[in-house]
Formats: C-alpha cells, structure tokens, sequence
C-alpha cells in the first residue's frame, strides 16, 4: 500500500465550496527512461484517480506520464450531506488503492 | 546517467500536440477566454512543475464546467491530464503538479455545459529539464 495523503475539512457547513488536495507516492516511471544496461524502464504510472462522494462520483482525473511522481492532485468540490468520501487511485497494472474519509456537514 | 537516458525520437511536436486538441475537442471551435492557466514563468527543475487551471463558470447545473484537459508541446507525449468535473465541484479550479521536459507551450482547455471549448495557454523556460538525469 502506498503512502496516501489526503487533506480536507472534517467538518463543513451544507453548502459550503470545500477543497480536497490528494496525494499519492508513486514513481510515475514514463517508460521513456532506460536503466544503466541501456534498456527501457517500463512505464508504471498511476493512470486513473476518482472520487466518489456518497455513492455520486465527483471527480475523476485521467493521468498521463508527464505527471509528476508523487501526484497530487486538489479540486473542489459542495459540501451537500454528511458521509463519506472515497478516493481510489488506479495504476497501469490495473490494481486500486482506496481509501475512505469522512465529513461532517452541519 | 546522462542524457542518453532520454529516448529522443519520442518527443510530441507542436503537429502532435494540435492532433491531440483536436482527438478531444473534435470539429469544435476552440476559443480564448474564460480560462486560467497559472504555471511559473521560469522553471528550475522540471521534474516537478506546479499548474493551476481554473475557469470563469457560475458551476450551475445550467451553466458548468464538464471537463479540463492539459496538453503540451515538446513532451514524449502531447496529453498530460484530463479531469472531469461537474456543477457539484462549485468552483472550477484544478491543480496538479506536472513534468516538463523542455521550455515549451502548455495548453489548457475546458468544455463548457453547452459544449463550447475555451482555451489559455502558457510559454515556460525550463532550466533542469525533467527525464534527461536519473
């Protein structure tokens, strides 16, 4: 499991534009780049991450080699209802982190 | 490592870049406006290149930003991230961090709920470009 950072408020007023910053360690390796023996490092980038609030997507993002290791990735998004959010990220090998956070709305 | 590390036939060009516009927008007209790129004018280490998109948008069920696509000029490839969004997001405002492998162009364009496309674009020098050391 990848290291995960995801920072957003713990508490909202109903209504209220909230930001949500994402970030996950990962080498984002391009497949442009060759080992000490001449040959090509396989790409393995994180190409898929959505966001999934109380069963209604809200964000997905599509990403290429040109992102950064690490991606990070922050949107917005209305707090509407208390519950929870999930956030997955998807790599080339078709394999899924999830995590969970949950938010208070008032 | 050096630069030999670099595989360098595999480079987008400003005719590949145009190519990927138009496999996203289609025949649409793609005009100037509405939209932000921010991106630091000079660049020390492309590697990791902090961008920042938002779009002039009421984000109403009417009236909203459906998606964002970033492209580039000078990369292996044309495509660096495409979100999508809604009139749930409240504010259309996007940031990620992203790879620069050489000064160049950086192209940001937003489809609109009615279907329009609305572009900016930025000019970057890079002194540290990304994929040339390990």
């Amino acid at each position: 499991m990848a290291r995960v950072l995801i920072n957003l408020p713990s508490r909202a007023k109903r209504g209220e534009i909230i930001e949500i910053k994402t970030l996950i360690a990962h080498p984002m390796e391009t497949g442009y780049r060759l080992d000490s023996t001449g040959a090509a490092i396989p790409r393995d980038i994180i190409n898929r991450f959505v966001c999934v609030y109380n069963g209604d997507e809200i964000f997905r993002a599509e990403l290429f080699p040109a992102i950064a290791a690490n991606p990070f990735i922050a949107f917005f998004t209305t707090a509407t209802e208390s519950g929870e959010l999930v956030f997955s990220w998807t790599d080339d090998h078709g394999q899924t982190q999830t995590e969970v956070r949950q938010i208070t709305v008032e | 490592m050096g630069f030999a590390s670099f595989i360098p036939e595999a480079t987008a060009t400003e005719a590949a870049m145009a190519e990927a516009i138009r496999g996203a927008i289609g025949e649409s007209e793609l005009q100037h406006g509405k939209v932000k790129l921010e991106l630091p004018p000079i660049v020390e280490n492309g590697n990791t290149v902090s961008l920042t998109v938002s779009v002039e948008s009421p984000m109403t069920e009417a009236d909203h930003v459906e998606s964002i696509h970033i492209f580039n000029q000078k990369n292996p490839r044309p495509y660096v991230a495409a979100f999508e969004l809604g009139s749930r997001a409240g504010k259309a405002r996007v940031s990620t961090r992203i790879r620069l492998a050489d000064s160049q162009r950086v192209v940001a364009i937003a489809r609109l709920s009615d279907g329009s496309f609305w572009s900016d674009s930025v000019d970057v020098i890079v002194t540290l470009a990304a994929c040339t050391e390990q």
